[in-house]
């Protein structure tokens, strides 16, 4: 999967790199503003409230 | 003779195999090994996101929120006035708004510029943006009964981190519009989630009557679980009015918190 974006790539080796290096970048810079916060209601660290069930 | 050629043969056979394109199901597991370690990489970043990135993330959104908080007091007072220690009467009761922040926690006991806003409301969205939340339930700063807030122990600003710490005649002191609170600690317990017993007017008390103002923390425990919560009782120890000063102890912090 990987060698294939990487051959599939224009320009000479060194534009390469650094088009795979924006890429992950942007993968990273998705994860963390969208999937990271969403997800992280699902995540075992976050509960700190008691529940309520009053009189 | 016989020998070189079988050797010969070999070697061919296997050059050619790894020059030959691999087979759909070589590439098909292959693609799934990527898969699967990329999927761990996104695990690990998950983990550093939570345990680094959320504390920068929950820092910025209540250094933002506390600078709001002081932009609408009506008094900002920073100089505690030379009878710092009068006693001023019963403490008047804070009204609380639906949302908002109406208040700024100082806690020496969790660092000597602990300064943490306190906003209504429990959900994930006050304790992961701005820190320590009030249940709505429950009693407002000032009235008779339990005035219960919760925050996270680690991520989002770990703004309990230290909940474990607190020792005898430790102060937990509270500005809202109106003045500040003083808070003693006096005891903290361990319970299961379950357990909102300890979020009623008189905690552990079903129906009685509240002879007192009291101040409940409520996080997680053990640290880095949602196992059990750990509970902080505190007592509301005295009171000053806004334009009288912040006490003495908290003097430096509320300055430094009043010019942000």
């Amino acid at each position: 999967m990987y060698a294939w974006i990487f051959s599939s790539l224009p320009g000479p080796l060194w534009i390469r790199i650094i088009l795979s290096l924006v890429l992950i970048a942007a993968a990273v810079l998705l994860l963390m503003t969208y999937v990271f916060p969403w997800l992280s209601q699902y995540s075992p660290w976050t509960e700190s409230t008691i529940g309520l069930m009053f009189p | 003779m016989c020998h070189v050629a079988v050797r010969e043969f070999r070697m061919t056979r296997s050059a050619s195999r790894t020059r030959s394109r691999p087979s759909v199901g070589q590439r098909l597991l292959g693609g799934f090994g990527e898969i699967l370690i990329t999927l761990g990489i996104v695990l690990l970043l998950f983990v550093g996101w939570e345990l680094w990135w959320t504390n920068i993330d929950a820092g910025r959104a209540q250094t933002e929120v506390t600078s709001e908080f002081v932009k609408n007091l009506d008094v900002v007072s920073v100089a505690p006035d030379s009878e710092s220690t009068k006693d001023f009467g019963p403490a008047p009761i804070t009204k609380i708004p639906d949302g908002g922040t109406f208040g700024i926690f100082y806690i020496p006991r969790f660092g000597s510029n602990f300064a943490h806003p306190v906003t209504n409301g429990v959900g994930m969205d006050v304790l992961n943006n701005v820190g320590i939340g009030h249940y709505p339930e429950t009693q407002a700063p000032g009235e008779l009964g339990n005035f219960a807030v919760a925050a996270h122990r680690q991520t989002h600003g770990q703004v309990f981190w230290n909940i474990d710490k607190f020792q005898k005649g430790d102060k937990i002191y509270l500005q809202t519009r109106k003045g500040f609170y003083t808070y003693e600690w006096n005891e903290t317990e361990i319970v299961y989630p379950s357990q909102s017993e300890v979020l009623w007017p008189v905690p552990h008390e079903l129906g009685a009557k509240p002879t007192s103002s009291m101040l409940t923390m409520t996080s997680c425990h053990p640290p880095f679980t949602t196992r059990m919560r750990i509970i902080a009782y505190s007592e509301l120890e005295s009171w000053r009015p806004i334009d009288a000063g912040p006490p003495k102890e908290i003097a430096a912090v509320v300055k430094k918190t009043m010019e942000k």
